[in-house]
């Protein structure tokens, strides 16, 4: 339908729009996160949601205690290798759909812990991560543009054909092994399906 | 280090089998510290403790040091004979000092308001000496930070009440804070300009044949 | 002697082994162990036999770290200890560094030491008695409160240093940066509010009849057990032991100041909350103090060389009164660039020793009051 038209319809009073957009617009505005925070970042993500920065005015306030209930984790600090099975099974309980947001350095790389012999390297090596946000700890306001465009992801899922999300397909899982901790580190050290280590191209 | 001295003197009276050693410090702090053999620590400990000249009752940090055996060249003036008379000569010696772990106290006084009191004691090794009596039966305090030396140092507290890792997980073998503990080899990418991570980065590249 | 709890533990484990006892995991995912904190309970009904707290989940090498890398390296890090208090771990550090290499601190940097350490204390308390009610169940309402004055204090940390959290603002021998311009006069305002937002808070809950009687009696820590679990900061003076580092090794600037150190009576939850609303006024106080007396002046020793920081060899062990007890940090150096040997001494670690004995014999909806009260960060619990 034109544009042209569905403007002076909507003008009319009677507003015209697709399933897909519809549903999208749904659930992009209601993210619940799961309450979950690992360190510092947690912490920001707590201001966030105060009344300054306002996580309500995105629809993503209501935090829930239990991982039944939410569909967006954010992992908010640094993931260290004892807590990563925990994580992973955190994910898995989840329904579907659910989304995963890195939130602050640690969460993405390690962070300032990188060198550390306890700290995950970063929580894509298990969970597929949407939306990454930097930042050590990264501002609320930082957040609330990495939930924006979390929110802009979803409004641009199709809900048909082979491009349809994950919780749409029969047959894709949903539930991620769970990793193990072994006598020195952590078992395995990735899961092949969400990450592989990139090639490193190095001048010189 | 008077103040020191005179505390060694009021415990070596109290307990006369107990002997300690007084450790200098040279840096610019002036914490001089009192070295305690294993067997007399939990009797000093307690002294400290009930003495009602001292009441040192507050044991406020535990920690453990990893020292490496070590290769000291000591000079010594030996007689040697050259060219048909005999000189006298220096030379330098290698002695190897074998390591130890230590584990330090540092005790204030809540009623006294002084402080700090610094004891050390030392392991016979780093490998299977390594038993130091559990400071948790006089001081409740050393509960949680004598196991988190025993899980990152590897001192076995004899008489701990619940000697478990603290920070590792159970089935984690080796003592990470040592200083010979090789580190999981998981941050392979990434080369940093600082120099030491550049370094065994490309250490590892050129073990796995990547460019 | 000492008591130990030992009475009320052989009293619960005389029981014996009975069926009708329940393990529980609380965390390390659960909505009030503060953080990846997990404790695994006994309970038999409602009531707590057995208590184990298990760390470790947040345990990212930061000593390791620090023993790999500079002096100067090392400031950053103790910024993400207690993620709350950054400068005052900041200052903690660098007071034991500055003890290992004998620097002298300009007086305008004392002051402003002084000004930021008591400007966390009074966030970090604020934001404590939010999350503990909290897990009282007054959801939302106290936290509010607290993030608010939160923010306005944050505003002067960013305005002075250039972060909300993460300051990094301490250096051996001073201060980073001087104070911006009118800086002074807007920590004035803050400070001057601040007792307002306490007079709501009071009034609000100190006489609260469900706070009290959820929090009164409750997680008794007495006296000597204090002592002797070497307990410290707020936990340790609600028991009734009037230990204040600020007074007692007067170090900084303290001395010129005239505060006084509130003193719980009963040890349980509720001193320890109403402890923190009386230490604030204090903090308020000093700070009142201290923006009027300071003076004008370098804020660091130009003469450190904090790039190349190699401080000859020795140990210094230098502690400060944090807004959750003593943060104490222990250096060895060798002469070389980076501390042989790095230790902190947590405060919200070692307040926990005491954890199962507070615990014991209460109710399972009591225990994240007890914990809440005790005031834990994990990044220091498990560093």
């Amino acid at each position: 339908m034109e544009s042209d038209l569905r403007s002076e319809l909507s003008r009319q009073g009677v507003m015209i729009v697709s399933l897909e957009a519809l549903y999208n617009w749904g659930r992009s505005n209601s993210l619940w996160p799961l309450g979950f925070g690992l360190a510092c970042c947690a912490i920001e993500m707590m201001a966030a949601s105060m009344a300054r920065f306002d996580l309500a005015r995105f629809g993503a306030e209501v935090f829930r205690p239990s991982p039944r209930q939410a569909d967006l984790m954010i992992v908010a600090g640094t993931v260290t290798k004892k807590m990563a099975p925990q994580v992973v099974r955190l994910y898995n309980q989840m329904p579907e759909p659910k989304y995963v947001m890195a939130m602050g350095a640690c969460a993405i790389s390690g962070g300032p812990f990188k060198q550390g012999y306890n700290v995950l390297k970063g929580i894509d090596r298990y969970l597929p991560v949407d939306v990454h946000v930097p930042g050590c700890p990264p501002r609320p306001e930082a957040l609330i543009e990495g939930l924006m465009a979390l929110q802009r992801r979803i409004m641009r899922q199709r809900l048909t054909g082979p491009e349809r999300p994950r919780h749409l397909q029969a047959g894709e899982a949903s539930e991620l092994p769970v990793p193990t901790l072994g006598a020195r580190d952590i078992e395995p050290p990735y899961h092949a399906a969400v990450w592989r280590p990139p090639r490193v191209a190095r001048a010189s | 280090m008077e103040r020191l001295a005179s505390i060694q003197a009021r415990i070596e009276a109290a307990l006369p089998e107990a002997k300690l050693a007084l450790a200098a410090n040279p840096g610019a702090s002036g914490q001089h510290s009192l070295v305690v053999e294993a067997a007399h620590l939990e009797a000093v400990a307690r002294r400290l403790r009930d003495d009602p000249e001292l009441q040192f009752d507050y044991l406020s940090n535990v920690t453990g040091v990893d020292w490496l055996d070590r290769v000291e060249t000591d000079k010594v003036r030996v007689k040697r004979e050259y060219q048909g008379e005999e000189i006298e000569v220096e030379e330098s010696v290698e002695r190897r000092v074998p390591g130890y772990l230590e584990v330090v106290y540092h005790l204030y006084s809540v009623a006294r308001g002084t402080g700090p009191l610094v004891l050390r004691v030392r392991t016979g090794n780093r490998t299977d000496r390594v038993d130091v009596p559990s400071l948790a039966n006089v001081f409740r305090g050393a509960e949680l930070q004598e196991r988190e030396v025993y899980d990152l140092f590897g001192v076995v507290f004899t008489g701990h009440p619940d000697l478990r890792r603290l920070l590792m997980w159970e089935g984690f073998s080796g003592h990470p804070m040592r200083k010979d503990y090789v580190e999981p080899d998981d941050y392979e990418y990434e080369p940093t300009p600082h120099g030491e991570v550049a370094a065994k980065a490309s250490r590892r590249y050129a073990k796995r044949g990547q460019p | 002697m000492i008591d130990r709890g030992g009475s009320r533990r052989d009293e619960c484990e005389a029981g014996g082994e009975d069926a009708g006892r329940l393990e529980v995991s609380m965390g390390p995912q659960h909505p009030s162990t503060h953080g990846v904190f997990r404790m695994d309970v006994v309970l038999e009904g409602e009531t707590v036999v057995r208590l184990k707290p298990v760390f470790g989940y947040l345990h990212r090498n930061h000593e390791k770290i620090a023993e790999q890398t500079t002096y100067l390296g090392s400031m950053p890090y103790t910024d993400r200890l207690d993620y709350f208090c950054s400068l005052t771990s900041n200052w903690a550090y660098a007071l034991a560094v500055e003890k290992l290499a004998g620097l002298a601190v300009p007086e305008r940097a004392e002051y402003l030491r002084v000004i930021t350490a008591e400007l966390t204390r009074l966030q970090n308390h604020a934001c404590q008695m939010g999350f503990m009610l909290q897990d009282l169940g007054a959801m939302g309402t106290p936290m509010m409160y607290a993030f608010r004055e939160r923010e306005k204090i944050l505003d002067l940390f960013e305005s002075l240093t250039g972060s909300r959290m993460m300051c990094n603002y301490m250096r051996f021998g001073g201060c980073r940066a001087d104070a911006p311009a009118g800086w002074i006069e807007a920590a004035r305002g803050v400070v001057g509010d601040f007792p307002r937002f306490l007079d709501e808070y009071e009034a609000l809950l100190a006489t609260n009849e469900i706070v009290m009687a959820r929090t009164q009696g409750v997680g008794v820590l007495p006296r000597d057990l204090a002592i002797n679990a070497s307990a410290s900061g707020p936990v340790l003076r609600a028991s009734g032991v009037g230990y204040d580092i600020r007074k007692t090794d007067r170090y900084g600037v303290y001395d010129r100041f005239d505060f006084r150190v509130p003193v719980g009576d009963h040890g349980d939850c509720y001193d320890r909350f109403m402890l923190r609303l009386l230490e604030m006024r204090e903090s308020v106080k000093i700070l009142e103090a201290a923006l009027e007396q300071i003076p004008a002046g370098p804020v660091i020793d130009g003469k450190v060389k904090l790039r190349n920081f190699k401080p000859r060899a020795g140990e210094a062990y230098g502690r400060i009164e944090g807004p959750k007890g003593e943060i104490g940090f222990y250096l060895i150096s060798d002469g070389s660039a980076s501390p042989y040997r790095y230790r902190v001494r947590p405060p919200s670690l070692i307040n926990l020793t005491a954890l199962e004995e507070m615990c014991l014999g209460q109710k399972v909806a009591d225990v994240v009051v007890i914990l809440g009260s005790i005031d834990i960060v994990l990044g220091e619990v498990d560093r």
